[in-house]
This record gives structure tokens, C-alpha cells and sequence, in this order.
């Protein structure tokens, strides 16, 4: 029972174990290591440890060739979380607005299927994917690169505290661990190692996206990747993808179907004549308002109902101005 | 010898009475004034005695002691120099001291002897008929505006006019009573018109929303795609201002003399644009003797604040006062002041610090550290105090193309009935419009500040809309102008 003792260890050290060290350094520690109290200390934080040798730790991180010693969770779910059928959604921090929506929308759509959606809590299409999940009501998981008690980026925290409401959040590393660049591929390896497929939204070629999507396949699980414009930067890495043979993600659907999970039966939301017009406007590239009104002959006023209207049935989206209709078009 | 003239001295937008005591005595000759007289104030020993002499009359070779009461309160300004010349002259009995009855005084001599017009004199008139006087010597220039506050002006030019007045030598001019021709429509400075802006519909239907529901407007969007030409557009479609605010309007610009001459009633709902560089102390305004700044200067009126993000983090802190309470107190030791200042607030912004966020033909190159600083700089409370925010995209060639938009007369045609119709009773909302609303609530990252903001455009769009009940494609509408905090997403 020296899982605890080990990632201790590594925090102490702060160096990355998931052997046990032949140093003498360690045995040392582990000599002076009081794992009640710290156990203790844990609680106290609300926190608690799943180790690699309990019988809780999730089957598909076993499969790694190095899987951690054990996850840090904090969060109101219950550990089985992680064992439930899971897709990791990930991509660029810095990613287009068509990036925050598709991961959105994958979230979404995801987590209303009933399947777990985990991402890495970091800007751009991680946090859309967290929020997405979260917007139905689902259950998502966020692994962080860092220490289980910081929120990093901290712009998230808030975010992490929704999160924690309804999922869980998870590191492999120990409280204090501060967050350090050579860290992240390893949570990504994590990213992987918890999802049954991963689904890469947008990433530039070099992307910390992609290192996870090579953990998967390593792994040996599926790898998605959502088509992109062949003209845009932040597409290179998930096109480059899709050329080595990941399965192109036309919609949630694709995944649904690869995992064997039935798609839960949600009939589109009807939305009205003005709006229908609007949405068939929107069907072939993004738009703003000005656009809208000179393609459909509409006032103004109209159109700002007609997609307020389409927003609330979550058929488009917004950001800086642009509209995009967000659902897959048949 | 002693006599007396009464004059008023701002304190903030109010004018006090002041006493203005001449007593000459036998003695060396000299001249002292005497009762908190500041430097401008002092100096107007120099030029009433140029004023005496060059109106031909005598500078009484007497020690002369003027006192300004009461003496605690600061006298500022040059407006005491009329009164000052008169008590002088009536002490010297040059001019019948019981004559300056029911007279107050305010203006600024020449070397020459005339007078040039001062800052407050509608204030000091107000004053004036406050404490049962019924005239107030003036200049010419000033004689409109004491007009409105109700006391009968005596317009003069030279400082002789006044003796020959008082002496009952001369009668001066009715001045011209304040009509439409002289105030209204056909002599206002020209307003950009909104037919200048090609296409932009959704920019221009924002604006059309905040003129009917005075609602604070934040333009965002890359540069150089109209915004600023927008919003100088909006006063050309604000109805024009009642009285009553008129009155308010002219009294502030008045003490910060800006009144254009000849038009002493501002009609029009005035609009300030300070610079980003402006101090903290000019937009809300203060100073020693406390001055009303651009907030109050735009009291019924627009403020805009082009380039939001660029002004400093407590200028536009210090705005949260007066966008709550509408006005400004500002405390000195020797009390506070209020300066009225309920403006509408429109504002411009560039998404990111580069400004090429929101534009699909450039590239944004800020980082996420400039980008999260840009937004930490606006504080969420100010933010929130927008109801409308709207993105203003590159227009499209076609758009510059086609015909010009739509006047602002015929904008103004329907803010007009609108605004006439807010000051009834408020609208109710249907019940389809109230479960939209508590749909979007559940759906949307809307706060309990973002419900009432939506509700209170939904009610402008069926005020504008003209009719009687809020529906739900009024709050739809209102659903589509974002959060502000959203801007800076994701």
C-alpha cells in the first residue's frame, strides 16, 4: 500500500514517479511517511486519493504502460465516475470561435447521451467542452496538470467549482504541486488513458491536442478529429490528423455509434417560419446581423428575435457579432 | 460714506447671496477689498477703477474698504466686478444709493467700461428671485438667459448705461423674449445625420432602442468600422428636452460657461465626448472650488466614452456614481456639492487590445495575459450597467454601396411617441413573453441583473413597436443584445 507514499513522494521531490524508486532517498521518506495523518489532512481538504492497487481505480488508466500511482479527486461524485464510458474532448487554448462552439455543442451532446465527458480544464476548447457538458446536465471530468488544490488557468475556478458540483476533478499530483510545463503531456496522457475515445476539436500542428491523441492511440483507442478549414492554422493539426487515418467527426452521432451507445432521442426544437428563413441564411457560412438582413429582406428587429429565437433552441451561436449555425448540416 | 449692492457667488449650482459693502472714509487714499476675495477677485480693484474713469465719472479720492459678505464664504471670478463699481459709485453718491433696491448685480467690467458676460448668471438670477429682488444688472450678452429664471434683466454694455439707469436717465431695451426662432430647431448646431451611415441595420436599430428607452449602449467591435460615427449620431434622435430640463441643462452649462451666445436655452440634449486622457476630475468633475465635470455637463444628455478601454480604471470607476444615483456629490471641507448628472452613457470598445477580434479578415495577436488585462480593466459592475451591447462588424462593399440609410428625422418620428408613451404607466408582459423570459433564464449564463436588463428592452421594443403589452418577440429581441461580459468570451 505504498501508492500514496509514492505520489507523496513525487510531490516532495518534485519530480514525476510511477515506479517505486530504488533510492535510497525514498525509502528514507517513506520510513518517515505518516500516511494516517496525511490521509487526514486530505479529508480535511476535502479531497480524496484513489490508488492504483484499490479496487475502485478505473480499469482503462490500468492499461497504460505507466499509469499513475493514483488520482487525487475532489468533486461531489463518487470515484465510479471515472469507470463510466467516457470521451475526451480537447483541442487549442487559443481556438476559433467555430472551435468554442463544436466543442460546446460535442459537450453538450455528449453528456446528454449519458456518456462522461473529460477535458483538461484549460482555456479554449477544454473549458467549452466542460461547459457544454454542464449545460445538459451531465456528468464531466476535468484533469489537471497540476496540483489536485490549485484551479489552473485561474480564470477557471469557477468554472472547476461547477464542475465539482455534479463531477469530479482529478490530478495525479499531490496537494502543492505547483503547475509546470513538462506536466501537461503527462496529464494528457491521463486525458487519454480515462476516455474510451478522444475527440481532437482544433489544434495547430505541435498541439499539446495531438500528444494526447497519440496517447490514445498508443492505447489503442478511437481518435476523432473534427474537420477543419484546410486554410486556417488552427486546423493543420487535426487535418494532419484525419490524413494518418483518424476517424473524421462530422457529429455527435459518430461517436455515439463507435461506442455502441444509444443517441438519447431528442427531436430539434421547432422554431418558427422567420426563424427557419434565418437558420437557412445561416446553413453555408457564419453571419452577422447586417448579413441576415440583407439576405433574407428583414428588418432589423426581426432577425435579432429570429436568432435569439434559434439560440435558445441552441440551433446557432454567437461570438464577436458572428452568428454560425451550430447543428451538423444534413 | 457706506452703501450696498447685492450680487450671488456660486457654490457648486447654487448661488448665495453676497452683500457688497463700499465705505469710503477720510484717510490716505487706497482701495481694499476685504471677505475671502480670491485672485481673479482681487484683481478687480484694477479694473473698476479703469471702468470709473473711462465711463467720465469720479474715482472718489477716499480710503475706500469694499467687503464681500459674508466674509467666510470664498468669492471667486470676476463677476463682482459690476457690483463692486456700483456700490463704489453709490457710496460716492454718483449714483442714488436707494436706487440699487430690489436690484442684484453681476458682471465683468472692461478697461473701457463695458461689460463682459460671466459664467452663472442664470444660477445667480435664480438667486436673485430666490431672495424677492426683482432686476438683475447684466450684461447684455447675459440678459437671455437671467430672462429665464423669472427676474426682470437690465441689459447693459457700458458701466455708464448703469449710472444712467439707476440715475433714471435711461431706459434700457426689453430684450427679446426667448421664442422657437431664436432657440429651436433652425439655430442648433448641426448634428451629424444618421442617413450619412450605410447599412449597419443592427448598429442602427440599437440606437434607435437606447434613444426610445435612454438606455446605456456599448458598441463594440474592430476599428474603423463606424461606431464612433454612430454614436455621435445618437443626439440627432433624442426628442428635444422639456423645460423643466431644459432649465437643468442651461443652469450646469451655464456656471461652466458654455452657453453659445444668443441661445441661452440648451434644447438640445446635450452630448460631451471627453478624451480618454481626460482626468478623473474633469469627467465627473471637482477641483478647489468644485466645477461640473463632463458627467454633469452631459445631464440629460449622451456621454460618450470613445475608446472605453482606454480610459483610466478610476475615471470610469468614479462614473459608477453618478450611472446609480444621477448625480455627482463631491465633499470639501467646507461641505459637499451636487451636480445633477443623469446622462446616458455610450461607449465604444475594441474587442482585444490589438482590435482585430471580431473581424474575420485579420488575426487577433494578443495573448491571453493582454487579453485577460483588457478585460480585468473594465470591472463587471460598470460593464453591467449597459443594457445594450451590440458588435459593429467591417461592412461589406455592398453595403457602402448601397443607398444612404434612413434620416434621423424619421427615427426621431418614432423615438418620439415612445418616449412620451415610457412616461405612463409600464407595460405588462404577456404570458408567453414571461415563460420566454424564464426559459432564457434557465438556458442562457443570465444573471438576475440580465433578466431586469432584458426586461427593460423588451419593454422600449414594445414601446416602439407601439403596443400595449410586452410580447414575446419583444424580448427575444431584447435576448439578442449580449451581455456585455460576455464580450470579452471565450
Amino acid at each position: 500500500m505504498s501508492d500514496l507514499a509514492l505520489a507523496a513522494f513525487a510531490a516532495e521531490t518534485n519530480s514525476h514517479v510511477v515506479e517505486e524508486p530504488r533510492e535510497r532517498r525514498f525509502q528514507r521518506f517513506r520510513r518517515g511517511f505518516d500516511e494516517a495523518s496525511y490521509r487526514a489532512g486530505l479529508r480535511a481538504q476535502g479531497l480524496r486519493f484513489l490508488g492504483r492497487s484499490d479496487s475502485g481505480y478505473p480499469a482503462l488508466l490500468c492499461e497504460l504502460h505507466d499509469p499513475p500511482a493514483g488520482l487525487f479527486v475532489r468533486g461531489a461524485a463518487g470515484v465510479e465516475l471515472l469507470a463510466r464510458p467516457a470521451v475526451a474532448v480537447v483541442g487549442a487554448r487559443a481556438c476559433s470561435s467555430y472551435g468554442a462552439q463544436v466543442a460546446r455543442l460535442l459537450g453538450r451532446e455528449l453528456a446528454a447521451a449519458g456518456l462522461v465527458v473529460i477535458s483538461g480544464l484549460a482555456r479554449g476548447v477544454d473549458g467549452e467542452a466542460h461547459r457544454g457538458a454542464l449545460e445538459a446536465n451531465g456528468a464531466t471530468t476535468a484533469v489537471l496538470g497540476c496540483g489536485i488544490d490549485r484551479d489552473y488557468p485561474a480564470a477557471h475556478a469557477q468554472l472547476a467549482g461547477r464542475i465539482c458540483e455534479n463531477g469530479l476533478v482529478v490530478s495525479e499530483y499531490a496537494p502543492g504541486v505547483e503547475p509546470a510545463p513538462w506536466r501537461f503531456p503527462a496529464r494528457n496522457r491521463v486525458i487519454a488513458g480515462l476516455a474510451a475515445a478522444t475527440i481532437v476539436v482544433e489544434a495547430r500542428e505541435r498541439s499539446g491536442a495531438l500528444i494526447t491523441a497519440d496517447f490514445a492511440l498508443e492505447a489503442g483507442r478511437e481518435v476523432f478529429a473534427v474537420p477543419g478549414e484546410i486554410t486556417s492554422s488552427l486546423s493543420s493539426g487535426t487535418n494532419a490528423l484525419l490524413r494518418v487515418g483518424a476517424t473524421p467527426l462530422t457529429s455527435a452521432a459518430d461517436v455515439l455509434e463507435a461506442l455502441g451507445v444509444e443517441p438519447m432521442p431528442q427531436g430539434d426544437e421547432l422554431v418558427g417560419e422567420t426563424a427557419a428563413r434565418v437558420l437557412t441564411a445561416l446553413s453555408t457560412e457564419p453571419a452577422g446581423v447586417n448579413d441576415l438582413v440583407a439576405a433574407t429582406g428583414l428588418d432589423a428587429a426581426s432577425v435579432a428575435t429570429a436568432l435569439a429565437e434559434l439560440e435558445l433552441a441552441r440551433a446557432v451561436a454567437e461570438a464577436y457579432g458572428l452568428y454560425r449555425a451550430v447543428r451538423p448540416q444534413g | 460714506m457706506l452703501a450696498r449692492t447685492v450680487t450671488h457667488a456660486l457654490v457648486g449650482l447654487d448661488a448665495r447671496r453676497v452683500e457688497v459693502e463700499a465705505h469710503l472714509q477720510l484717510g490716505v487714499p487706497a482701495f481694499a477689498i476685504v471677505g475671502l476675495a480670491d485672485r481673479a477677485c482681487q484683481e478687480a480693484k484694477e479694473r473698476v477703477r479703469s471702468g470709473i474713469a473711462s465711463a467720465e465719472l469720479e474715482w472718489p479720492t477716499r480710503r475706500i474698504t469694499v467687503n464681500l459678505a459674508p466674509a467666510e464664504l470664498r468669492k471667486e471670478g470676476s463677476g463682482f466686478d459690476l457690483p463692486i463699481a456700483l456700490a463704489v459709485l453709490a457710496a460716492s453718491r454718483q449714483v442714488p444709493p436707494e436706487a440699487l433696491g430690489g436690484h442684484a448685480a453681476v458682471g465683468e467690467l472692461a478697461l473701457d467700461g463695458r461689460l463682459r458676460p460671466v459664467g452663472g448668471v442664470l444660477a445667480a438670477a435664480e438667486g436673485a428671485r430666490q431672495a424677492g429682488l426683482s432686476h438683475l444688472l447684466c450684461a447684455a450678452e447675459s440678459a437671455a438667459e437671467a430672462a429665464l429664471a423669472g427676474v426682470q434683466p437690465v441689459p447693459l454694455r457700458h458701466l455708464a448705461e448703469a449710472v444712467a439707469y439707476l440715475r433714471g436717465e435711461w431706459v434700457p431695451p426689453p430684450p427679446d423674449p426667448i421664442t422657437a426662432a431664436s432657440n429651436g430647431n433652425g439655430a442648433t448646431p448641426p448634428v451629424p445625420d444618421l442617413a450619412d451611415v450605410r447599412g449597419q441595420e443592427r448598429a442602427r436599430r440599437a440606437l434607435e432602442l437606447a434613444a426610445a428607452g435612454a438606455h446605456h449602449l456599448l458598441l463594440g467591435g474592430p476599428p474603423g468600422t463606424g461606431k464612433t460615427m454612430l454614436a455621435r449620431r445618437l443626439p440627432g434622435i433624442l426628442p428635444r428636452l422639456p423645460p423643466e430640463q431644459a432649465l437643468e441643462v442651461t443652469r450646469i452649462h451655464s456656471v461652466a460657461g458654455l452657453l453659445a451666445p444668443g441661445r441661452p436655452l440648451v434644447t438640445v440634449p446635450p452630448f460631451r465626448a471627453p478624451h480618454h486622457t481626460a482626468s478623473v476630475a474633469s469627467i465627473v468633475g471637482g477641483g478647489s472650488s468644485p466645477r461640473p465635470g463632463e458627467a454633469s455637463l452631459a445631464h440629460h444628455g449622451v456621454l460618450f466614452l470613445d475608446e472605453f478601454g482606454e480610459f483610466p480604471r478610476n475615471a470610469l470607476e468614479a462614473l459608477r456614481q453618478p450611472l446609480e444615483d444621477g448625480a455627482v456629490s463631491i465633499a470639501r471641507v467646507g461641505g459637499k456639492i451636487v451636480f445633477p448628472a443623469r446622462f446616458q452613457l455610450v461607449a465604444t470598445m475594441n474587442l482585444c487590445p490589438c482590435g482585430a477580434r471580431g473581424d474575420p479578415a485579420a488575426e487577433c495577436s494578443c495573448s491571453a495575459a493582454r487579453l485577460a488585462a483588457y478585460r480585468d480593466k473594465l470591472s463587471r459592475a460598470l460593464l453591467d450597467r449597459f443594457d445594450l451591447v451590440v458588435t459593429v462588424p467591417r461592412p461589406r462593399a455592398r453595403e457602402l454601396a448601397g443607398s444612404p440609410g434612413e434620416a434621423s428625422v424619421a427615427v426621431r418620428e418614432r423615438v418620439v411617441p415612445a418616449r412620451e408613451r415610457a412616461r405612463g404607466d409600464p407595460l405588462r408582459r404577456s404570458t408567453p413573453a414571461e415563460e420566454l423570459l424564464s426559459r432564457a433564464v434557465e438556458r442562457l449564463p443570465l444573471s438576475a441583473r440580465g433578466r431586469a436588463r432584458v426586461a427593460r428592452v423588451a419593454h422600449t421594443a414594445a414601446l416602439l413597436a407601439g403596443v400595449e403589452e410586452v410580447a414575446p418577440e419583444h424580448v427575444a429581441e431584447a435576448l439578442s443584445y449580449r451581455s456585455p461580459s460576455e464580450l470579452g468570451m471565450p
